[in-house]
């Protein structure tokens, strides 16, 4: 490296300044270390201001003194290289691992060895820590809603029935593999709806009606993101290909489509939905509100997904076209088995993007009165009983989606590379 | 004479305000090979892109095998699976084996059943000298043998007609031969071809008769000897002199 650095200290031997300078730096993160963990200042002794800045400065030229060309030590020149390249990053580097050490006590006790899980009250909750109580106490809330208790095996069972059949494509015979595309697409929805339809609703089969406005919690979460990501997928495939159509009448209506969803915000498309759409229906015509607010958020995000699908469409090489109608393909067929196949695949990033954002506006809901997991927070902070505890409550929501994101996004990547066939 | 299986009669293209096809009158007999050469930008592969209607033609008519090519999308349709086409690009299709290529017009225009599809898939592979590469993807494949890949799957579409719009033009030169021996093996079995290319070697060895454009228009049509040994037009010599 050829870093002219007032700091560097030339010495013929490399280990001799790998000593120096991790000697240094020990000693600086040492100092940090005991002052955040123990709340001992070992350098008292000197004024205060450079007291603070002590670890920085001797940190700094201690990774000064290692910065050195090709070593021959793997250790020190995988560092060098990552870290150290220069007196900047250096710096950053330094800055990074006294904040994180800095922050790491506080966060610690805040949230395990302050806080408190016993308890089925307020009371409970003595620590000056987190009051995790509180999230025991309204956990079954924060799953379920206000869903009876007693029903909670009704949501258990249908969720578990629908995963169940989402993986029944794995086990298709050799023969039935054409149909894939068919069962995910309109058989398993209608199938996934009837049975949250008749085991969560309820109303027949002796089991009781629940009414949607009941349902909540991260339940609602994953009925209202479950079926909103299975329509607007097809839906928005529908769109994109509409928007390339030679037919004008195709074309214009997808653009206006796609132009008017994309150009309304997500929550005045909601108070539509459950405010002003009810009014333009036929008296006897009735809709339950979650079916609305499905629908409207299926109708938004397909806009999105379009949009995606639409990029991916014109990545593709004019050549893949010319050669599916040379072998006498008409346009579906060769949408279906050259164009989409491969588009879909160069857009698996930009679907997984959008499907998280659908996510994570999925608590948008609450604005027309249906709680899932973010709205029964809100609900729930506000109680008399549990006042001032939104912080846990926002935390938990947050590792909960956080969870459920990464989970969708390490999918997004494993379904890249399945699909990988270029070299 | 039997009756010409392409027959093009005062066909005018334009692209927007560029006519790049000037009265094209052709007919083509079966069994024939037709070299087509010229300049670049001489309207050689918009010609031959009209015929199976890659490309739509404004003026006069193309018929084919019979048939009008017209707007009538079920005629161009039939129309295309009779008339097989290699592209210089070669335009694999990247996501499937090199056998779900050849097999997947067959079964989903043809309606074959998929084992009597792959079997005549391997029978065109083995023709071109790829059949060990089936399970393989075009990525995973040279450009020589994808090129001889999609002249297989052209082939198991068993069409009357084959069109090569520059089949070597995008290949390193060694892999030109085992492209061309390809082409000269079909050619040999008897199959109509009508190619646009430069290899001059392959348009004496296999071509019946040569067509020379320029500026959209047929300037010379001569039987293959006549046409290399004693040109008319003064720019198919130029043409000639520069080439050879």
């Amino acid at each position: 490296m050829k870093n002219i650095s007032f700091l560097q200290i030339q010495s013929k031997s490399p280990l001799t300044n790998m000593y120096m300078g991790s000697t240094l730096l020990s000693i600086a993160i040492f100092d940090v270390f005991v002052s955040s963990f123990f709340s001992i200042n070992i350098t008292s002794f000197l004024p205060q201001n450079i007291s603070t800045f002590l670890p920085l400065i001797i940190g700094f030229i201690g990774l000064g003194i290692f910065r050195m060309e090709y070593t021959g030590i793997h250790l020190l020149d995988k560092v060098n290289k990552n870290i150290n390249t220069n007196n900047f990053n250096a710096f950053l580097t330094l800055l990074i691992i006294f904040v994180v050490i800095k922050a790491t006590p506080p966060a610690l006790s805040w949230m395990i060895l302050d806080a408190n899980i016993s308890g089925d009250t307020k009371e409970a909750c003595t620590g000056t820590g987190a009051c995790w109580t509180y999230i025991k106490v309204w956990f079954r809330r924060f799953m379920y809603g206000m869903y009876p208790n007693e029903l909670h095996w009704r949501i258990n069972s249908a969720f578990i029935l629908v995963i169940a059949l989402g993986f029944v494509g794995y086990f298709f015979k050799e023969n039935l593999k054409k149909y894939l595309a068919l069962y995910y697409v309109v058989i398993y929805p209608i199938i996934a709806f009837l049975i949250i339809y008749y085991l969560i609703s309820g109303g027949s089969f002796g089991l009781v009606w629940v009414e949607t406005g009941a349902w909540g919690g991260l339940s609602l979460t994953f009925i209202v993101s479950f079926f909103c990501l299975i329509f607007c997928f097809p839906l928005g495939m529908v769109l994109a290909l509409g928007r390339r159509s030679n037919l004008p009448a195709v074309r214009y209506i997808s653009v206006g489509y796609i132009e008017f969803w994309r150009g309304v915000p997500l929550i005045t498309v909601l108070f539509m939905s459950s405010v002003m759409f009810p009014m333009f229906l036929p008296e006897d015509f009735f809709m339950d509100k979650l079916v609305r607010v499905i629908i409207a958020i299926t109708l938004f995000e397909a806009a999105y997904c379009a949009e995606v699908i639409r990029g991916g469409l014109q990545a593709l090489p004019r050549g893949q076209y010319d050669a599916a109608k040379s072998l006498g393909m008409g346009y579906w067929k060769m949408h279906i088995f050259v164009i989409l196949p491969q588009a879909l695949k160069l857009v698996i990033p930009g679907i997984a993007n959008t499907f998280l954002a659908l996510v994570k506006d999925t608590p948008l809901i609450f604005v027309v009165g249906l709680a899932e997991i973010a709205g029964m927070l809100a609900l729930a902070k506000t109680n008399p009983k549990w006042l001032g505890f939104a912080m846990e409550g926002y935390i938990f929501a947050a590792i909960i989606f956080w969870i459920i994101c990464y989970a969708m996004s390490k999918y997004s990547y494993n379904l890249e590379n399945k699909y990988k066939t270029e070299r | 004479m039997s009756d010409p299986i392409i027959k093009i009669e005062n066909m005018n293209k334009w692209f927007g305000d560029f006519q790049v096809l000037k009265n094209i009158d052709l007919s083509v007999e079966k069994n024939k090979k037709i070299v087509v050469c010229g300049p670049s930008g001489s309207g050689k592969s918009t010609l031959i892109r009209c015929i199976n209607r890659l490309e739509e033609h404004q003026e006069g008519t193309i018929i084919v095998d019979g048939t009008e090519l017209s707007e009538n999308t079920k005629n161009i349709e039939a129309i295309r699976a009779e008339v097989g086409m290699v592209f210089q690009q070669f335009n694999l299709f990247p996501h499937l084996s090199i056998l779900d290529n050849c097999t997947l017009a067959p079964i989903w225009v043809k309606k074959m059943p998929k084992a009597k599809a792959e079997e005549l898939a391997l029978e065109h592979l083995e023709r071109v000298q790829i059949s060990d590469q089936a399970q393989k993807f075009p990525g995973q494949l040279s450009g020589g043998q994808q090129q001889r890949c999609a002249i297989a799957r052209a082939l198991c579409m068993e069409p009357k007609i084959m069109l090569f719009d520059e089949p070597t033009s995008a290949l390193d030169p060694e892999m030109i031969k085992e492209v061309l021996d390809a082409m000269v093996n079909l050619a040999k079995a008897g199959m109509t071809m009508i190619v646009v290319t430069h290899e001059m070697g392959f348009a004496k060895e296999v071509a019946d008769e040569v067509i020379f454009m320029d500026e959209g228009m047929i300037v010379e049509r001569a039987e293959t000897k006549t046409f290399f040994a004693n040109p008319k037009s003064d720019r198919t010599k130029l043409f000639l002199s520069q080439i050879l």
